[in-house]
This record gives C-alpha cells, sequence and structure tokens, in this order.
C-alpha cells in the first residue's frame, strides 16, 4: 500500500494578525522532488518549519507514511526521518567537516568519541550521493556551496529519508547549484523525498517532479512540472503577469561619478581581497560587478564605503578624494549603500520598521531634530509612505525587523537607501531572497535611479540580474577586475566562465 | 505583542520576588521562628511609618544610580562591572571639592559638587572605554581591575593627605554644599536619613530614560549594543561611542556620591559603600535594565538591605542576603522559564522571533558565510 511520504491535511497557522498558513493542504509523493513555490510571506517556511517541529499549528494534521504524527520538536521530525537544511548554516567553524556532521550523534567507543567510525559512514554517504566533501578540512575555510552539502550530509547522517530545502540556492552560484542538482537527482534515485522550497521558477522546472505553488497562506495549485510552465507558476504565484523586461534606453555617458585608481585592500590574514582595482562610474549608468561569491566583489564596495580601510590607491566621488572617509561621511556625501548581508549590516532586527527606515539616516531632519530628540512623528510618516511604496507586510511601522519575512526586510533596505536620493547608490545583491513580484519593483526603482542620472555599482550573483540591469560589466575573479564586457556582447554562459577564471578576456577576443 | 512583552518584564520579576520570599521563608523556619512573625516585622518595620518608608528611599537612592550605570552600557552592549570604583572616585572628588571650595555660596557649591561627583566617576569610566577603543581591551576586565586601583588610592588618600587624624574618612564639607534632609522639611520622616539625593536618582533616572528612548544619541547607542556592525554601517563611530557611553556610566555611578557624602555624612569614609557598585548590576537585571525597572528593583533591594537590620534582632541578617541572592537567581532563570511557558500557552507564535534572535546570538559562533536570513 503506497502512502504519501507526507502529507500535511488543513494546516492552519496564525500569527497576530496575520494568517501565515490558511488550511493547507499538502501531499508529498514518495520519491520524487516536489518544489514549493511563493512569493515571500507567502507562508512556505512555515508550512516547512511546522512540519520540522520547530513551530507548531493551530488547526490540522501532519501524516507521514500513513501514520499521523505530532511533530512536537525537531526531534520527533528527525526520528520520522524528515530532516532540513536552512538558509543559514548551523555550523561550529572551528570544527572540521566530519566533527560538525557527527556532533550531537558522535559514534562512540567507550567514553570517547569514535571519529574514525563517523568518517567511515561519512565517507559512505558522500561517495554513494557524490557529495565530495573534503571531510578532514576546517568548516570555516571552505565556501558556501561545500557547506551546503555538508549541512546536508549532516542530515542524512542522522538517518533522514525526507530532506527539507529551505531556498538552498539563493547562496550558490550556477556552478553550484548545477552540483547540487546533481546530487539531489541521486538522492532521489536511491529513494529519497526532497522538498524544495524556492522561488526561482527556472529551478523548479529544472529540478522539481511536482510543485505546489503558495500564494498569501494558501495553496494556489499543484502541478506536475511537465505540464506546466514558468508564466503561468508565475501567474498563480502573483496573481497576474509579471515583466521583468526591463525596456532600458541607451545611456548616454555624463560626467564621472565615482572612480577607483589602484584600489588594494588585504583582509584580516594579510590576503588581498583587492588587488589593484581601477574602475570608473558615470552618471546615469549601471555598472554590474559580476563574479563568484567571494571574489572581492563585496569588498569592494566595503572599500569604497569605508567600512574597509584599503592599503593602497586612491578612491574619488565627484572629484574629491574619499579614500579614508568613513560611514557616517560617506553618507553625508551622497552615497547610498545597500549592503549584502541585510540582517549583519543592514538592519536592527530588534529596532522596529520605522526605526530602521531611519538607520544610517538618523541625522536626516525627517527623523531627528538634532541629537537629543528623535522625530517620531516623521519617522512614521516616512516609514507608511515607503511601506506602501514597496508593499512591504506588515505595513505595521512598528513592527519588530525580526517579525518580517527576509524578503520584506530586504525591501526595508532597499527603500530606505533609495529614499535617500543618493548620487551614487552601491548595491549588493538587491534582490537577494526576494520573490518575484519585488524583484519587479526594485528593478523599476533602480532604473528610475539610473534615469535621474544616478550612477549605480551592482553586485549581483544572479546573473540574469547583471546581464537586464547592467550598461557595462566588470568581471572580478580573487581580488582583481579579470574583464570588462557589456550585456549586449556577452551571455550566462560565457560570463560565468570569466568569473571562474576559465576563460580571460584575451582568450575572448 | 509589545503588551505581552510588557506582561513578561512585569511577571518574572514578581514571580521571581514571590518565589524568594517562600524560600526564605524554608530558611526561617530551619533557624526554628516562624516566618510569618518575621515577615510582619519586616513589611510593618518598612511600611508601618514614615521613618521605614524614608530609610527605605534611602537605602534605594544609591542603587538606583549604580543601577542606570550599568543599564546605560549595557543598553551600548558593554559591561560596566566598575561601578565600585567609580563611584569611590566620583564621591572622594566630591568630598574634595565640597572641602576646597568652602567659599562658594551654595546656590553654587551644590552643583559643582555634583559636577565632581560626576567627573570623578566618569574619569573612571572613561579610561575602560578609551582602552577599549583604542585596544581593544575587554571592558570586563578593565572595569573590574580598575576597582582595585581606585580602592587603593581612595585608601591611600584618605590614610595619608586629606584626612581627620585617627580615622579613615576626610573632614566635612562645608555647609553649603550639604544636600538638605528629607526630614528637616518633613518632620515626619525624623530619623530617617533620607536627603534630597532621592530626588537627584529620580531625576537620573528620567534623564536616562529620555536619552535612551527619545533621543537620537540613545537611538544609536542602542543600535550599537544591538547589532554593532549595522551601527557602524550607518555611520555610528564606534570608538567614540564606547568612550562615551563608559564615561557617562561612570559619571552615573559618581553621583552616589551626591547620597552618602553630600546628604549624610557629609565626609567621604573608605569602605563607605557597601557593594552597592556591584548591586548595581542585580538591580538592572532585575529591573530589565529600563530606567523605571531600575527604581522599582532599587527599592526592593534597598528595603531588603533596611530590612536586615529591621529583623536582626530575631533571625540572623544573613537571612536577607539569602533573599536578594534567590531574586537574583530566580530573576535570571525567570526570564528564560517564565517567557517560554507565557509564550508556549498563548500559541501566538511569538516565540518564532525568539528562536530568530537566539540564531542570531548563535549565528556569531557559527559559519559566517552561511548568510543568516530567512
Amino acid at each position: 500500500m503506497a502512502f504519501l511520504a507526507v502529507e500535511l491535511r488543513n494546516i492552519t497557522k496564525t500569527f497576530p494578525g496575520v494568517i501565515a498558513n490558511n488550511n493547507i493542504n499538502l501531499g508529498v509523493k514518495d520519491g520524487e522532488i516536489h518544489a514549493i513555490v511563493g512569493e515571500n510571506g507567502a507562508g512556505k517556511s512555515t508550512l516547512m518549519n511546522i512540519l520540522y517541529g520547530l513551530e507548531h499549528q493551530d488547526k490540522g494534521n501532519i501524516v507521514i507514511r500513513g501514520k499521523k504524527v505530532r511533530m512536537e520538536n525537531p526531534h520527533v521530525a528527525i526520528s520520522h526521518g524528515i530532516g532540513m537544511v536552512h538558509q543559514h548554516f548551523m555550523l561550529v567553524r572551528r570544527f572540521t567537516v566530519a566533527e560538525n556532521i557527527v556532533l550531537g550523534r558522535e559514534p562512540r567507543r567507550g567514553p570517547f568519541t569514535d571519529i574514525r567510525k563517523g568518517l567511515e559512514k561519512i565517507r559512505e554517504i558522500s561517495d554513494r550521493y557524490g557529495f565530495g566533501i573534503p571531510a578532514g578540512e576546517i568548516t570555516g575555510n571552505l565556501p558556501v556551496g561545500m557547506l551546503q552539502r555538508a549541512e546536508i550530509v549532516k542530515v542524512l547522517y542522522r538517518g533522514a529519508k525526507i530532506l527539507i530545502l529551505d531556498e538552498p540556492t539563493a547562496v550558490l552560484t550556477p556552478q553550484e547549484v548545477k552540483e547540487l542538482f546533481l546530487i539531489l537527482r541521486n538522492l532521489k534515485e536511491q529513494g529519497h523525498t526532497v522538498i524544495f522550497i524556492t522561488h526561482k521558477l527556472k529551478e523548479v522546472m529544472e529540478i522539481a517532479d511536482r510543485v505546489t505553488v503558495m500564494r498569501k497562506g494558501a495553496v494556489a495549485g499543484v502541478r506536475q512540472t511537465g505540464e506546466t510552465d514558468e508564466s503561468e507558476l508565475s501567474r498563480m504565484m502573483i496573481g497576474r503577469t509579471v515583466y521583468l523586461e526591463t525596456g532600458r534606453k541607451k545611456a548616454e555617458k555624463k560626467e564621472t561619478l565615482l572612480e577607483l585608481r589602484g584600489v588594494s585592500l588585504e583582509d584580516e590574514k594579510g590576503v588581498k581581497a583587492l588587488d589593484n582595482v581601477s574602475l570608473e562610474l558615470s552618471s546615469g549608468e549601471i555598472l554590474g560587478i559580476a563574479g563568484v561569491e567571494g571574489n572581492g566583489q563585496n569588498d569592494l564596495l566595503e572599500a569604497v564605503w569605508g567600512l574597509k580601510k584599503t592599503s593602497s590607491g586612491k578612491i574619488y566621488l565627484m572629484g574629491r578624494d574619499i579614500t579614508r572617509l568613513e560611514p557616517a561621511r560617506a553618507r553625508r556625501e551622497g552615497m547610498s549603500y545597500i549592503p549584502a548581508d541585510r540582517q549583519r549590516h543592514g538592519l536592527v532586527l530588534e529596532y522596529s520598521v520605522a526605526f530602521n527606515m531611519a538607520l544610517g539616516r538618523q541625522a536626516d531632519r525627517s527623523f531627528s531634530h538634532g541629537i537629543w530628540k528623535m522625530n517620531f512623528t516623521g519617522m512614521r510618516e516616512k516609514s507608511r509612505q515607503m511601506i506602501s511604496e514597496y508593499n512591504i507586510v506588515p505595513g505595521n511601522p512598528g513592527a519588530p525587523a525580526y517579525s518580517l519575512s527576509g524578503g520584506n526586510q530586504q525591501k526595508i533596505v532597499v527603500a530606505r537607501e533609495i529614499d535617500r536620493n543618493p548620487s551614487v547608490l552601491l548595491a549588493a545583491h538587491p534582490t537577494r531572497g526576494v520573490d518575484i513580484g519585488v524583484v519587479e519593483i526594485i528593478y523599476k526603482k533602480l532604473l528610475e535611479e539610473r534615469a535621474k542620472g544616478k550612477g549605480i555599482i551592482l553586485v549581483s550573483s544572479e546573473l540574469s540580474e547583471i546581464l537586464a540591469l547592467s550598461d557595462r560589466i566588470l568581471v572580478m575573479f580573487s581580488g582583481r577586475i579579470t574583464g570588462e564586457t557589456s550585456p549586449d556582447k556577452t551571455c550566462e554562459e560565457e560570463l560565468g566562465m570569466m568569473m571562474t577564471g576559465s576563460i580571460s578576456m584575451q582568450e575572448r577576443q | 505583542m509589545k503588551r505581552k512583552t510588557l506582561m513578561i518584564n512585569l511577571a518574572v520579576p514578581l514571580m521571581a520576588v514571590l518565589f524568594s520570599l517562600a524560600v526564605g521563608a524554608l530558611f526561617i523556619l530551619i533557624t526554628g521562628k516562624n516566618p510569618f512573625f518575621v515577615y510582619s516585622i519586616l513589611f510593618s518595620g518598612i511600611f508601618g511609618n514614615l521613618y521605614g518608608i524614608g530609610q527605605l528611599f534611602f537605602y534605594a537612592t544609591p542603587l538606583i544610580f549604580t543601577g542606570l550605570a550599568v543599564a546605560f552600557a549595557f543598553k551600548a552592549g558593554l559591561f560596566n562591572i566598575g561601578c565600585e570604583g567609580q563611584l569611590y572616585m566620583g564621591s572622594l572628588l566630591c568630598a574634595w571639592t565640597g572641602c576646597v571650595f568652602s567659599g562658594l555660596p551654595g546656590l553654587l557649591l551644590i552643583p559643582v559638587c555634583l559636577a565632581a561627583a560626576a567627573a570623578g566617576g566618569a574619569a573612571w569610566g572613561f579610561i575602560p572605554g578609551m582602552l577599549k577603543a583604542k585596544t581593544g581591551a575587554h571592558e570586563v576586565i578593565t572595569t573590574i581591575m580598575l576597582n582595585f586601583i581606585a580602592l587603593a588610592f581612595t585608601n591611600y588618600i584618605v590614610t595619608s593627605h586629606f584626612f581627620v587624624p585617627g580615622t579613615v574618612r576626610t573632614p566635612q564639607i562645608a555647609a553649603a554644599a550639604r544636600l538638605p534632609a528629607i526630614a528637616g522639611i518633613l518632620p515626619g520622616f525624623k530619623g530617617s536619613s533620607l536627603n534630597f539625593s532621592f530626588f537627584i536618582a529620580l531625576a537620573a533616572a528620567l534623564a536616562v530614560w529620555y536619552i535612551l528612548y527619545l533621543s537620537r544619541f540613545g537611538y544609536e547607542l542602542r543600535a550599537m549594543g544591538y547589532n554593532p556592525a549595522a551601527g557602524e554601517y550607518a555611520g555610528v563611530d564606534s570608538s567614540k561611542m564606547m568612550i562615551v557611553t563608559l564615561a557617562v556610566s561612570g559619571g552615573i555611578s559618581g553621583l552616589v556620591g551626591s547620597n552618602y557624602v553630600m546628604g549624610y555624612k557629609y565626609y567621604f569614609e573608605q569602605g563607605f559603600s557597601g557593594g552597592v557598585g556591584f548591586m548595581g548590576i542585580a538591580v538592572a537585571l532585575l529591573g530589565k535594565n529600563h530606567p523605571f525597572g531600575i527604581i522599582a528593583a532599587s527599592l526592593l533591594f534597598g528595603g531588603l538591605s533596611f530590612g536586615s537590620l529591621l529583623v536582626n534582632s530575631v533571625v540572623p541578617k544573613e537571612i536577607l542576603d539569602i533573599l536578594q541572592a534567590v531574586v537574583i537567581l530566580s530573576v535570571v532563570v525567570g526570564n528564560t522559564v517564565f517567557s517560554r511557558i507565557l509564550l508556549r500557552n498563548s500559541a501566538t507564535g511569538d516565540d518564532k522571533p525568539d528562536t530568530q534572535r537566539a540564531d542570531a546570538i548563535i549565528g556569531e559562533q557559527v559559519s559566517r558565510e552561511g548568510l543568516r536570513r530567512k
């Protein structure tokens, strides 16, 4: 008798003022890759947290292989063969990969940990599914893609047959995504069930067998990927057709806004994070920086912003030397910065939405009257305006930022930085973790700024984004600018190869 | 949700107090006395007459200052364990000023002496601030070490340079520098040492509340406390902020001198504090680092200090020390336990942000590459 691997029946979950899940029914077949797509705040993560025992439904049942289960906590979920890989990794940096994987389930010999037995089992899992993880390496030295694999192996090590992956591709390069998909297919072939949360429809079509679309806390529909297409899914997701066509006009070159001359930067270990970087940004231009994560793109923006001190070279903003400017001055000089990691740099999670809207421009008249008095009225007004402009949910300026979904948190940062009306905008991954409806808003805003004659440096791991928005594209590889091109002269595949250093400019020409 | 947070913030300390009274009763039983009898002495002694209430406020005064000092630093993410040293430095400078500038009229001398008290403490807070900003030396270590230096230094001064022979205290400050005793104005408080310093403490609480929650400075300070990286991104000069915060915190500690030196004994005496600098940490904890909570917590701990004298004839005064310790322990434990219970029963999902916040904290130790986001 074939049971469904996972069946969620009439799951309802409310948060104060929000119905996160409204009478959700979801069935995942044994051995399939099942995608769950939906906008930010559609309730995907909540639903998966309920399945994994991190949160508890108000109503409804969870049925695992035909048996009703009360998911008290993740331990119950694990004992039923469910494993979850979160977006943020739970790994101890200083441990080896193997130590991280066995942590909490250490194989023992008497009172001692038998790491060799653990290593054997890890190697077996790694070989069987093609993970290829270096079990002996120190975790902190590995790239993101490898960390994610370690997380998946950790889940498998604990005996999971049903894997929940929460936005697994958000932090990966195109190459890493390909490798991950290979692994997922292997897992499926060997009888595992994969639940895959994403908002990237292209990936759904590529990897999933079936897809459940969620919208505003409810299921909007279930499809076989073979019987649907991206445009139908996106319509189901947001209830209308989306146009990411950017419709750019040719930029007319005007004055130079930002100029870097031979900028170098060393990281804490003395490794060159930036190596003799020179570039120019003109008004009315979007300059895309393409590169595999960790090749200096973020360092570049942080150096311009003043968060990192350069070791040599000069940075000019509208002809003035700003090389050693601290962030407070950078803001006054008319720059704005959407940081790569919104939770680390962009937000104070404990603060309300309104307070976060003021972050970095708390000295502006709209937010305070001098150092001794905040302007709460102005702050609320400004916040309301930005909340409605960017459709931030929930629309309450007093809600703490940590209560918002990742995409809505990102909207706060983007809204705030664009609203400052800077002449130069540094944008690192402006649409990271944001659903397609919001991507549309952010693209529109960026292009509006460009049309107003602003200069924008766009760092993104989404090549499609770089190609869609940029006027010029610089490629970075291990701290150097290794190539320049433009969207009409290149394509994703070629860019991808340039990013990994497999072709250089010379070879290309 | 805000209401629920408030409820927890009130319920936890309240439960802690009730729990500690129960534990205290147990200990009183062990000593062979009737707890109801002992507690009735305690409560009637404190609340039975104006003298008791006056003493309650008097004992609470220095705790308000040190509690505020700890909380102010804590809001910026800094642990000021050096209140004891700061209050000694502040009080000594206050006494010295009150003696040396005895020619000034009262209207001028009182503010000058208050400023001296604050300045002495601020200087002693400035040093760890500076050390942390310039060298990264952890303020917990430096403030603790500076306690010893302050204690030894003031000891040296009142035994070798500035003292009344045969004692370890300074001469009395000028009459014009003295804060009026409340008993002098309201005779009902006769015998109580309560003085005007209590109102200075209340004003300080109000000022701290205003600065933390309504000023831009406080906005930046708390942003840095919650998330230093975001504070820096937002242009808060973290070095400057650390120095200023610890100096202000030290200054608030120094104001303890207004109670003892300016309002009670009129001189500085070695060992006068009785550890109020360290009690400030407990007060801030119990008061949830909120100025108004700190006033309440100070009254509780002040009441217990005073109460230990009241019941001393019946039970050992250590019983009340036990009460204090149990209150602190139950608050520490209660914070997590009670919040969890309250949140789980309400099933509104408030615990979701909590796990996120825990992630954010744990995330510091966990792989940085794993971008912490939803």
